[in-house]
């Protein structure tokens, strides 16, 4: 018997709502809201009962349009690379500084997703975030921590 | 009301504010035009910008790029046949054809004015109907208010997942689930925090919307590159032709706009209906007004074919506030980001709105029509310009729409906790994508978790834990039959069609 993936995702939403249900009974209320009418818990364990009804719905019915998706033909390699890209701008960005994390994060997902314009690339990364910064910065009064621009002087 | 509409427009009319309108339109067109992002993702990436602002300055920067958006969906519809919004789709429909027999320049004009003519009418009607509803609405109580949310969140989820609505409504609850997480609101018992300090205010309205919308796009735009059924096809700029309309050509557009804006203008105030219904009702309307010689021109490039939907989603884009501004229920998932960014300013939309901020209320109607009278200024001239942006490399705008997002939470935190939450959701939401699973939905339910289940509360305190408040006034036992009524509908149509396939 095959599952649909949409099927299985409405399965891992069961499990999720399962999940949340029992986080939901185990929220700590004060002891004189335990009876009352309305408690912290209340509207968390009504929408954990609600997901496990639609997800179980979804699975049990028979579905009436199937999501047809040609597994073969979606770009795994740039999209992956692209979400690493993105967690390691997250993890630099603090350390590292706004405007190196950030230039190095266009470059790269530039040339990931397969441009060769050199000129394009650069101007679209370092000046281009520069100038952005500047924006921030200089115009509007919002102040980003750069420990780079600061190790090199250009930021106080 | 005049004392309102002056100051009203004493606001819209500040530089400032109309400035405002000018970027929020053009900014709007460009972000509209390229192919899957619509105006929740160039709303989405405007509120970080907003929050800068005064509210009205921040509401009317939205507004433009709103109605920006929705003009620019149909550049790239009558252009490339490739609708960067929903709502136009039935554009193409004649749109696409006439620009390929050379007329894509006159396709562009008659979308411009039937746009504008729309719009305005719409917003004439919005002058009218928000104060009276405004009004009426005063009338409504806890109970009423929480069957309208979940009335809101049916309809949407109903009219947006095109047949999947069982989909819709675990992304409903998902939404919901989501604004769950932080400390409740009345005893500030954490909940879902799992002793995470970064978890203890929630989860950001911002990141949500970034990381479902604008993160998401960007990214399944990537994963589903190489789809064959995605057709990429480039603008040729010299068959723009002459945007000049002729006499016969403006008599049948002044004879679908009126017909097409009512039509608009109703289905936009509808909870969750908004303006891709509203194009597609006013295409089929038309198609039935019109002569049998005009009826053959219909998917061949037909002018009446084409001002209708144009005139009805710019028409539906003004109802949908009505619901917004006078009830604080968004209609619409456009408008409910604009709701989060309104509970981010501090004001809660409703009834009394218009009494304690009258000028956010008018300012917001009042540069709604500016900025009609802007995009009609600026796009026409424009038109060849703009069209350009259309071949702008996939390389590049997808590493600037990624890099924007992330700016824009790192901006509202400054820790790297929210941009990880932010990736993670983006990946969950590209995956729900891919199998159809609407976003919508998850949006509007975030937005009203918090307004729903204080309502819920307030409801369940008054009848003493009882579940009676929904059938006990007239006006809840209304809206709640409705609700029956879409859901057994629902599930009408989804046998009927799993019935008629195995036959």
């Amino acid at each position: 018997m095959k599952i649909s993936p949409s099927k299985i995702i409405s399965l891992l939403f069961f499990i999720f709502s399962g999940f949340y249900l029992y986080t939901a009974h185990q929220i700590q209320v004060f002891a004189f809201d335990e009876n009352a009418a309305f408690n912290a818990k209340t509207f968390p364990i009504y929408l954990g009962y609600a997901g496990l009804i639609f997800s179980a719905l979804y699975v049990l019915l028979p579905e009436t349009r199937p999501s047809n998706v040609d597994l073969t033909v979606l770009d795994y390699k740039k999209t992956i690379t692209l979400v690493i890209l993105m967690i390691l701008y997250g993890l630099t960005i603090l350390r590292v500084g706004y405007f190196l994390s950030t230039s190095i994060f266009l470059v790269l997902s530039y040339i990931v997703l397969g441009e060769r314009k050199w000129l394009w690339i650069f101007l679209l990364s370092f000046p281009f975030v520069a100038i952005f910064m500047y924006l921030l910065h200089g115009l509007l009064n919002i102040y980003l921590r750069d420990p780079f621009l600061q190790y090199i002087g250009i930021m106080g | 009301m005049i004392e309102g509409i002056l100051i009203g427009l004493e606001t819209a009319f500040s530089i400032k504010n109309l400035m405002m309108v000018m970027i929020g339109c053009f900014a709007g067109t460009i972000i509209g035009m390229l192919p899957g992002l619509g105006p929740m993702t160039a709303i989405a990436l405007m509120i970080p910008i907003t929050y800068g602002f005064e509210p009205s300055t921040g509401l009317i920067l939205m507004a433009g790029v709103y109605y920006g958006a929705v003009f620019g969906g149909s550049t790239s519809s009558i252009l490339i046949n490739a609708p960067g919004i929903p709502g136009t789709v039935a554009t193409s429909f004649d749109g696409y054809p006439m620009a390929q027999q050379g007329k894509a320049g006159k396709a562009l004009a008659i979308a411009a004015y039937s746009s504008f003519a729309g719009g305005t009418i719409a917003a004439i009607f919005l002058l009218i109907a928000a104060p009276s509803l405004s009004k009426v609405s005063l009338a409504f109580r806890s109970p009423d208010y929480f069957g309208l949310m979940i009335l809101g969140l049916t309809a949407v989820s109903a009219f947006s997942a095109k047949g999947h609505f069982l989909k819709a409504m675990m992304m409903v609850v998902l939404g919901l689930m989501l604004a769950s997480v932080g400390q409740d609101t009345l005893s500030d018992i954490p909940r879902f925090t799992f002793q995470n300090m970064n978890l203890s205010d929630g989860i950001s309205f911002v990141l949500v919307v970034m990381a479902t919308f604008a993160m998401s796009e960007a990214l399944t735009i990537i994963f589903k590159a190489n789809d064959p059924t995605r057709v990429a096809k480039q603008i040729s700029l010299s068959q723009l032709g002459s945007i000049k309309l002729d006499k016969e050509e403006t008599k049948k557009m002044i004879t679908t706009i009126p017909r097409s804006s009512v039509l608009g203008f109703i289905i936009g105030v509808l909870p969750g209906a908004g303006s891709t219904i509203a194009s597609f009702l006013a295409y089929g309307m038309e198609r039935n007004f019109v002569k049998d010689e005009e009826k053959q021109k219909f998917g061949k490039g037909s002018v009446n074919g084409l001002a209708a939907p144009e005139t009805a989603n710019n028409a539906a884009c003004s109802g949908s506030f009505v619901p917004l501004l006078t009830l604080g229920i968004p209609g619409s998932g456009t408008t409910a980001v604009m709701l989060g960014a309104l509970l981010g300013f501090g004001i809660q939309p409703g009834p009394r709105l218009y009494q304690t901020n009258p000028e956010i209320f008018w300012s917001v109607i009042m540069s709604m029509y500016i900025g009609m009278v802007i995009l009609l200024i600026l796009n026409l001239p424009l038109i060849p310009y703009i069209a350009r942006v259309l071949a702008t490399p996939r390389t590049f705008l997808i590493p600037l729409i990624l890099f924007f997002s992330v700016t824009g939470i790192y901006l509202m935190s400054f820790n790297n906790f929210d941009i990880y939450m932010m990736i993670g959701i983006a990946v969950v939401a590209t995956v729900l994508r891919l199998y159809d699973f609407p976003m919508p939905p998850l949006i509007l339910a975030f937005v009203l978790g918090g307004l729903m289940e204080e309502n819920l509360r307030r409801s369940l305190l008054i009848s003493d834990g009882s579940w009676s408040f929904l059938w006990e006034r007239p006006l809840t036992l209304i809206i709640m039959l409705i609700i029956i009524f879409i859901v057994g509908w629902q599930i009408f149509r989804s046998f009927k069609s799993k019935f008629t396939s195995s036959v």
